[in-house]
């Protein structure tokens, strides 16, 4: 007995459609049905955020969506932030300049959560980067090299209308 | 760990819920933020036969005024929505002062209120902040309908007064009081995670000044929010002097008992909650004069 | 001999764009088609006799394809070899057997009894819940007290006692000197250390070539040429015949990635005995329960001292729990950690190791120095209390100066040399550190805030630390025929940035562009002998093989470019992907030209002359004649909120030196992420185990890790004092961020609460316990 379900939902901007079964994760859905591998699995718990993807703008814990939940909305993963790997967005770019990466597994997430609250507040503090990094665990790079980033990619941005 | 398997329903309306936990009742559960009950699943710690998915249900996801300038949030409603709501922030700003503690952004943006009710970790801060605040909460199902104050609706750690074939489908706010100043204050190894101790507290002063209400409760001490009663009493009718204050803390303290865990010792738990105690009714003074009516 | 000055430049990793667009290759993303899923049935008790395992409920679950039990696999049942012996002379470690699945019985709680096989992870779970395993459970003992005690269950029985070794090390006639000295002081102190809780954890993917009777095995290792052995002993193989594969993005190893797994060998048997490939992919629980870890060591430390301060003796016993398996890294190290920057010459040093029913150990980042340098700082503030002198002015009267290198310790390090440190300058790095934090006025303002109830602690923290270690690690570099550079090394990163640093030296060595080199790691298929990332090792020792073997390179190019220029090879230069005569830009030929001849000119049309070698590559091997000594200095100022226990940290400051640097941005990384680690350990996780070997803090939620939230803002300075172990003069920095913090937090926790008289004696510390030293002492 395995219950499915059609869904239908855009991701990075392009429409896929799929059958699921009721427990897949979102998370799953998107690594195993979509090949979108840029978001990773860390606890499975929703603790840390490696699983990070945005739902119709805002950031979620992909590990604790169905991915049935996830019909009918919109979905940003990693791999839609830049066109390739020649173009970087700024964020990313920063991301370079500032050694914000080592191992890369949490960094998907990561970036997904700072590309959200960037969104809402171009030109945070340090202590709001702190804070909508809070969610999210890296055991790699004491995270300083990321906050530097941010900061240097808030430097150079417009303030919000 | 991957979820087992389970029937899964997606009701659109309240009634269509009510019928699904009619129908299921002890096999299953309730799907809101899913950020309690997902984590369950993904360890196989919870298998329910059946998930009644209800973030369809809009009719849950409402925030309205309530009668004399109440409040009215519908269970679904996200904690993202608590913290940034104009609405609630005017007529409710205990709220807002417990949503830092709660998880982080990312949890927040799927977490419900009626969710972290219903799950009833003793160590969060939405239940005790509602019965700080009085709330009434509705409770319906198929067999009709019932409200419970907050305070009788914690049973004990992860239980409530939900029947199995209940739904949690909103939360009756009073009226804020006229120089009510209110703090929440927690102390835990991470913000964010679960408290090793916190304190949800209210003044209300009358226009001389002197304490005319006082609400204490004290959270992550024991396996439900506990009322410090006697250290509200002890505020009512006198002057909200520091030694007064600092007796209400004692009494906190002398309230609760908690016990040992890996964390942290019954006795730091227990003069914790005095000393959070203390420290939520000085900054709620603080703020409670300016609250005019 | 940096020609391009790649060397020492913050060059920004090449590994970056790909991670973050979203197209890294951890092991789970890699696409193997046909793949089935695997899930470990792990037991619940730990310590336990396995009576029956009923899977015939669980087999007739449609979509599972196997389910395996130690009988099963019989043909892979080795005993597994003994892991390193002591390096210590005349010491033995006592080894205790264990096999790929339990065969006399199980050893922790999470131990793999059984393996379920399914067209997918989940349906492979619902399977492993129907898999019925009927255990006969046994007494545990869950700490090396509790194994070490008279009639303590055994762990293993062979042995007739738990002990796995007893070693001791002595320098000098400690004896003598406690007898004569003006001071002597004597404390306990506990230390819990914790996991590696990388964010990826284990994952294995094999897949068996029936033709060639061969594996290919994807494992997200630190250590591939280690697993290919273990492999090829377990299933009889030749090693040419297992190929393991550490793919270039390891999600973090930070140590447990080194060890051998049972999973290891158990996907490779299923792989081959369903004829289609298999994965693995530990989940968090899973590595909570049975990925290798670092625990707890309880020191009984003395020293003596005179009445102005000079270190007589020290004098440290301790216990140390392995877990049901493990090697005697850590607390070996520890114990050659202790001594640290100090001038100590009389010693000695003892620990016992205990087998207990707990998840097998190995070194986390820090492996048993964390611990080490904790007792010695612990003790020299307390030697500055007893003689009321200020810790830091205590510790310079015993460091060791700078012109005292090489400085023999006396002691035996874990590589089996003599512990001498190699080079350092102890004082200054001290020094720096103390005058970045403004020392003299954080003491004034300790004063201030005291007078006003603030309860304001300073901590300092200096030690010494053990990288590079050998026995080797090598390069082959060659120039391939596109003109480019390929550096082939044995070490596989996990976020390291190999990638970049390998490239950086091999540009300089061979004089190409860095954009025309090309880093291949972490494949034994490869290069034939590695030993693997671990330890603060590879670039002291992948570093100076590259750069040999890249001059080398450098030489057969120049020899193949001087026939073609008809030039001497002296007068040419390798400027922009070309060979060329030096002063005429216009008598040139392009490094692929020179690698289609020198690299068998006759499939490219033309012919090779007499006299030229063929094959642009070059290979080296690089074996250190010992370790090298890198060193820190950190000054922690915190806050401490007496009525809640909760610390708020002012300033960090970090002082390091790891030798001369490849990459400082990349150095900075892994400073910072030791910090963090470190940080983590003085006031966050915690291992928590119950007297039955049942794991209590299993979870996120329970096991908290700092996120950039907690984290303060790192000050670091760096000092260079180069290595005079290696060419290149490196050391390393992979684990030096994690030493002092525990000593530095808990120094500045008990220099806050000195009104108080409180005693930091036990790691980690978090509020409630903070909270309650207040309220005992």
């Amino acid at each position: 007995m395995t219950e499915t379900r059609a869904i239908s939902l855009v991701v990075n901007g392009q429409p896929r459609g799929a059958t699921v079964e009721m427990r897949t994760t979102l998370v799953d859905f998107l690594r195993e049905e979509l090949r979108l591998t840029g978001t990773h699995v860390g606890c499975e718990q929703g603790v840390c955020g490696a699983c990070t993807v945005l739902v119709d703008g805002e950031p979620v814990r992909g590990c604790l969506l169905l991915a049935v939940q996830a019909d009918g909305t919109r979905v940003e993963t990693v791999e839609g932030l830049a066109p390739d790997l020649e173009h970087l967005t700024p964020l990313q770019a920063e991301f370079v300049r500032h050694h914000g990466v080592q191992c890369g597994f949490c960094t998907g997430g990561i970036l997904m959560s700072l590309t959200a609250s960037l969104r809402d507040n171009p030109r945070p503090t340090e202590a709001e980067i702190r804070n909508t990094l809070a969610g999210h665990l890296c055991r790699c790079t004491g995270y300083q090299g990321m906050v530097d980033a941010v900061l240097a990619l808030a430097a150079g941005a417009e303030p919000a209308p | 760990m991957k979820p087992p398997r389970f029937s899964y329903h997606d009701p659109a309306t309240v009634e269509e819920a009510l019928g699904l936990l009619a129908a299921h009742g002890d096999a299953a559960r309730v799907l809101a933020g899913g950020q309690s009950l997902m984590p369950m699943l993904n360890f196989r710690l919870a298998r329910p036969g059946h998930v009644i998915d209800v973030n369809r249900v809009a009719a849950l996801a409402t925030v309205s005024p309530g009668p004399d300038r109440g409040l009215r949030i519908g269970a679904l409603v996200r904690q993202r929505t608590l913290e940034r709501s104009p609405l609630i922030r005017e007529r409710c700003p205990m709220i807002g002062q417990a949503m830092p503690f709660v998880g982080h952004p990312q949890i927040r943006t799927r977490g419900t209120l009626g969710g972290s009710l219903a799950h009833a970790d003793p160590a969060a801060e939405l239940p005790a902040v509602m019965v700080a605040l009085g709330a009434r909460l509705t409770l319906r199902s198929a067999r009709g309908q019932r409200t419970v104050a907050a305070e009788d609706f914690f049973v004990t750690a992860l239980t409530t007064a939900l029947a199995p074939d209940e739904l949690l489908t909103e939360v009756a706010l009073p009226p804020w009081p006229a120089r009510t100043g209110s703090s929440v204050q927690e102390v835990a190894i991470r913000l964010g995670d679960f408290a090793l101790g916190g304190v949800a507290a209210a003044l209300t002063l009358d226009a001389q000044g002197r304490v005319a209400g006082a609400r204490v409760v004290c959270f992550g001490v024991g396996p439900r929010p506990l009322r410090a009663a006697d250290a509200e009493r002890s505020l009512l009718g006198g002057a909200p002097s520091a030694a007064a204050l600092a007796e209400a803390g004692r009494l906190a303290s002398a309230a609760v008992d908690p016990s040992d865990d890996i964390h942290a010792s019954g006795a730091y738990r227990r003069r914790l909650a005095g000393v959070l105690t203390t420290r939520a009714l000085a900054a709620s003074l603080a703020t409670a004069a300016a609250r005019a009516a | 001999m940096t020609k391009g000055g790649y060397i020492g430049a913050p060059i920004p990793r090449r590994e970056d764009a790909r991670l973050l667009t979203g197209r890294g290759t951890f092991v789970d993303d890699l696409e193997v088609p046909g793949v089935a899923h695997a899930a470990m049935v792990r037991s619940p008790h730990a310590h336990a006799r396995v009576r029956r395992i009923d899977t015939e409920a669980a087999r007739a679950l449609p979509g599972v394809l196997a389910i395996v039990t130690a009988e099963d696999i019989a043909d892979i049942q080795k005993p597994w070899p003994a892991r390193m012996p002591s390096p210590v002379p005349g010491t033995s470690v006592r080894h205790g057997v264990r096999h790929t699945l339990p065969v006399v019985k199980v050893r922790h709680a999470g131990e793999v009894v059984a393996v379920v096989v399914a067209e997918s992870r989940a349906l492979a779970e619902d399977a492993r819940d129907l898999v019925e395993v009927k255990y006969e459970v046994l007494p545990a003992v869950a700490t090396a007290a509790a194994a070490l005690a008279p009639g303590a269950s055994l762990v293993y029985e062979e042995l007739g006692d738990n002990i796995a070794a007893h070693i001791i090390q002595r320098v000098g006639h400690p004896e003598r000197a406690f007898a004569s000295a003006d001071h002597t002081l004597r404390e306990t102190f506990r230390v819990m250390r914790g996991g590696s809780h990388s964010m990826e954890g284990r994952a294995v993917v094999a897949r068996y070539d029936e033709a060639l009777d061969s594996f290919t095995v994807w494992d997200a290792t630190q250590a591939p040429h280690a697993i290919r052995a273990m492999l090829a002993y377990l299933f009889d193989l030749p090693e040419h015949r297992v190929r393991v594969i550490a793919p270039p993005d390891v999600g973090g190893g930070l140590g447990p990635k080194t060890s051998f797994y049972p999973e290891e060998a158990l996907v490779c048997w299923l792989a081959r005995h369903l004829r289609r490939p298999v994965k693995w992919i530990e989940d968090r629980l899973e590595h909570f329960m049975s990925a290798a870890q670092e625990r707890e060591q309880i020191h009984t430390v003395e020293i003596a001292f005179t009445k102005d301060g000079a270190l007589l003796a020290l004098r440290d016993v301790f216990t140390h729990d392995v877990g049901m398996y493990g090697a005697l890294i850590a607390p070996v190290i520890t114990a050659c950690t202790v001594p640290g920057p100090y001038r100590v010459t009389n010693i000695h040093s003892e620990f016992r190791a205990a087998y207990t029913n707990l998840p097998p150990t190995a070194a986390v980042r820090g492996a048993g120095r964390p611990q080490g340098v904790l007792v010695m700082e612990r003790m020299m503030d307390r030697m500055a209390e007893t003689l009321g002198l200020d810790p830091a002015e205590v510790r310079f009267r015993n460091l060791i100066p700078a012109d005292a290198f090489p400085y023999p310790v006396g002691m035996v390090f874990r590589d089996g040399a003599p512990l001498t440190y190699d080079s350092g300058d102890y004082p200054e790095l001290l020094r720096r550190a103390l005058e970045i934090a403004d020392y003299p006025r954080a003491r004034r303002e300790q004063a201030e805030l005291r007078a006003q109830g603030r309860h304001r602690g300073i901590g300092v923290a200096i030690c010494v630390e053990g990288v590079g270690l050998g026995p080797f690690e090598g390069a082959i570099l060659r120039l391939d025929s596109r003109g480019r550079v390929v550096v082939t090394s044995g070490a596989p990163p996990q976020g390291q940035g190999y990638q970049t640093a390998f490239a950086q030296i091999a540009a300089d060595m061979v004089g190409v562009r860095l954009d025309d080199v090309d880093v291949v790691t972490g494949d034994t298929g490869a290069i034939p002998y590695g030993i693997g990332s671990f330890a603060s090792r590879v670039t002291a020792n992948a570093g100076p093989a590259i750069a040999q073997a890249g001059g080398d390179l450098r030489q057969k190019i120049l020899a193949v470019a001087a026939h073609l220029l008809e030039a001497a090879a002296a007068d040419l230069e390798i400027v922009e992907g070309a060979v060329r005569v030096r002063g005429l830009p216009d008598r040139g030929v392009p490094l692929a030209q020179v690698a289609r001849l020198g690299n068998g000119g006759v499939a490219f049309g033309m012919v090779m002359p007499g006299g030229l070698k063929v094959g642009l590559e070059a290979s080296a091997y690089f074996a250190p004649s010992q370790a090298g000594y890198s060193a820190s200095a950190h000054v922690c100022i915190l806050d401490v909120d007496s009525d809640t226990g909760e610390v708020a940290i002012v300033r960090y400051v970090v002082g390091h030196d790891c030798g001369n640097v490849i990459n400082p941005l990349i150095v900075e990384g892994q400073i910072l992420g030791g910090v963090a680690h470190g940080l983590s350990n003085a006031l966050y996780e915690e291992a928590f185990y119950d007297s039955e070997g049942q794991n209590l803090a299993s979870t996120f939620l329970d096991y908290p890790l700092p996120s950039a939230r907690e984290m303060p803002r790192i000050e670091m300075f760096h000092l260079t004092t180069p290595s005079p172990i290696n060419p290149l003069g490196v050391k390393g920095a992979g684990e030096a961020g994690t030493l002092p913090v525990p000593a530095a937090v808990a120094g500045a926790v008990e220099d806050a609460l000195r009104p108080f008289g409180v005693r930091v004696n036990r790691m980690p510390l978090n509020p409630a316990r903070i909270s309650d030293l207040i309220h005992r002492a």
